[in-house]
């Protein structure tokens, strides 16, 4: 086997909650793999532990063939982190930020020095090298926190909702370079609430809640195997009233939300016919996504 | 696999680089941070020490402003590894989040610990040379057993700074070390000699003073000022480098207790 992490059975409460329930997780060597899943659902939870930052109630896990958190010193060498909460050092320019954080990992500075470049440019910074970290864009900081947790020329690197907070050019941005880096085998695991992100980047794919993993699989696989691969969104105010009369003869499977109804079907034309007769009912006629999938598993209530 | 938060700490040289993060961002404003450690002891000695001192007959066979400047060099020392251990160093842990970027590293927790704690005593050796020099230049000390003075700063930090990180580990928010100020250094102030000898105050308080660390850094310092070889120097130094080892200790553990959250 070369698994790159493998966890079995994590546990880990506080107090009375527990936050992570038997947590089983193997990812590849070469591997982007997502961690999804409503906030609270336990997923910067679940990297703090596969970090060794701290130690589950029970369970195994290792990381790069360390037993983590008794190994994870020697596990984090080759680790890189993107946390979901930028922590760059404010006083500090965006090339002395890569060589102070190079340090704690026992790099000598002309070691760094000689990656300052190619990291820069990997982060499109080249001409922001002596810029103060306050004065560059939420983008920029992002990409020079990528960059920070390249560093190391780590073999594993943990991104904790990567592009949250983002424009869609950053965005964009960030994801062609974590392609770039899955293409250089480098090994991702990312936690996310965005469903493109999940459906762009990652190979595998996990959802979380209530601390559990509840279903696994390639993007195309959860899709599938969790859902009517048709939905036919229908807003407005009748769009309601309508489907509580008649939704059901149509669909394998409807939900209302406020003013929107979710139809979601294998065939999709009996449906569209019918709505042919009743202009007032605007609607809208795409594939299944991951977006569907999440929201069916993990439910529409808002989690707070 | 539960991970015990009261294993004693672990040393290792990764404390290094953490050291020179905070000296990196040290010399970016060293100008106005040495005026600080200037101003503050010279406006003190200034004004107590020929105001007061005035008024005052000699203590110990020195002047009033002579004997002042045993206790300015410890209280000066004192404040700057409580400050930098407290308001810095819940800066890098909570606000900045400095550590949390550095603990993604292979550096620990211990190593964050023990790095704070150097920094501080850095800062309080740069402190106690300032005072120093004030010292020199105002000719009140003449004595090479003065040199003394600039290790006993650093060990006075070393012995703040933990202490302080107690309650840093401690605090929900800045807020909170106003009752460190008011309730332990401005009373250890008054009780431990900086301003007047300590047996002016009454038997109860001079037991009391006896078991601040502050107090053994002024026995130190002073009989240094005048070219004496303190009384009982292996005592105060054991008190204040006790106290060093287990605030590294306490703090560390409250330290592992608080970030594991």
């Amino acid at each position: 086997m070369n698994a790159v992490l493998s966890a079995r059975n994590l546990r880990k409460c506080y107090g009375d909650h527990v936050v992570v329930d038997g947590l089983n997780l193997s990812i590849q060597r070469g591997e982007c793999f997502g961690l999804l899943g409503p906030n609270g659902a336990g997923k910067t939870t679940t990297l703090r532990l596969l970090l060794g930052l701290i130690s589950p109630d029970a369970g195994e896990l290792q990381l790069l063939n360390h037993a983590v958190p008794q190994q994870a010193r020697a596990a984090r060498v080759r680790v890189g982190v993107v946390p979901q909460i930028d922590n760059l050092d404010p006083d500090f320019t965006v090339a002395e930020n890569l060589l102070v954080y190079g340090r704690y990992f026992g790099m000598k500075d002309s070691e760094i020095e000689a990656r300052l470049p190619e990291l820069l440019e990997f982060a499109n910074l080249t001409n922001k090298r002596d810029a103060k970290v306050p004065t560059l864009s939420g983008g920029m900081k992002r990409r020079l926190t990528l960059a920070r947790a390249l560093v190391n020329d780590p073999d594993v690197i943990f991104l904790d909702e990567p592009t949250t907070g983002l424009d869609p050019q950053a965005r964009h941005l960030i994801w062609q370079r974590l392609r770039e880096l899955t293409a250089r085998g480098k090994t991702l695991l990312l936690t996310t609430h965005f469903m493109d992100e999940a459906e762009r980047l990652c190979h595998r794919l996990a959802v979380m809640d209530n601390g559990r993993i509840i279903s696994e699989g390639s993007p195309r696989d959860l899709i599938a195997q969790n859902i009517e691969p048709q939905v036919v969104e229908m807003f407005g105010e009748q769009a309601a009233a309508w489907a509580q009369e008649h939704a059901a003869r149509y669909a394998q499977r409807f939900e209302v939300s406020g003013e929107s109804v979710f139809c979601y079907v294998t065939d999709a034309q009996p449906l569209l016919q019918e709505l042919q007769q009743h202009p007032q009912l605007r609607y809208l006629h795409r594939p299944a996504n991951l977006e569907d999938v999440f929201l069916k598993l993990t439910g529409r209530e808002m989690r707070e | 696999m539960k991970i015990n938060i009261y294993v004693l700490p672990k040393f290792s040289r990764r404390f290094i680089p953490i050291w020179r993060r905070n000296f990196m961002v040290w010399k970016k404003m060293a100008a106005s941070s040495i005026l600080g450690h200037l101003a503050d002891p010279v406006i003190y000695m200034l004004g107590l020490g020929y105001g007061l001192g005035g008024m005052l007959p000699q203590i110990g066979g020195t002047s009033y402003i002579a004997f002042l400047a045993g206790g300015t060099v410890c209280y000066s020392t004192m404040n700057s590894a409580s400050f930098e251990a407290l308001y810095s160093g819940f800066a890098r842990m909570h606000e900045q989040r400095t550590w949390d970027a550095i603990l993604n590293t292979p550096v620990t927790l211990d190593d964050i610990v023990c790095a704070e704690i150097f920094w501080a005593a850095s800062k309080s050796l740069l402190s106690g040379l300032a005072v120093l020099l004030v010292i020199w230049l105002l000719g009140l000390s003449h004595s090479p057993l003065s040199l003394w003075i600039i290790p006993l700063a650093f060990m006075v930090g070393l012995c703040f700074a933990s202490i302080g990180l107690i309650v840093t580990a401690l605090a929900p928010s800045y807020d909170y070390f106003m009752y460190y100020f008011t309730l332990a250094i401005t009373p250890m102030v008054l009780l431990c000699g900086v301003f007047f000898p300590v047996d002016q105050l009454p038997p109860l308080l001079q037991n009391v003073s006896s078991i601040l660390p502050l107090t053994h850094a002024i026995d130190l310092a002073r009989p240094l000022l005048t070219n004496l070889v303190p009384p009982n120097f292996i005592l105060h130094i054991a008190v204040l480098l006790g106290y060093a080892l287990a605030g590294f200790y306490l703090s560390l553990v409250l330290f592992r207790r608080r970030l594991s959250q």
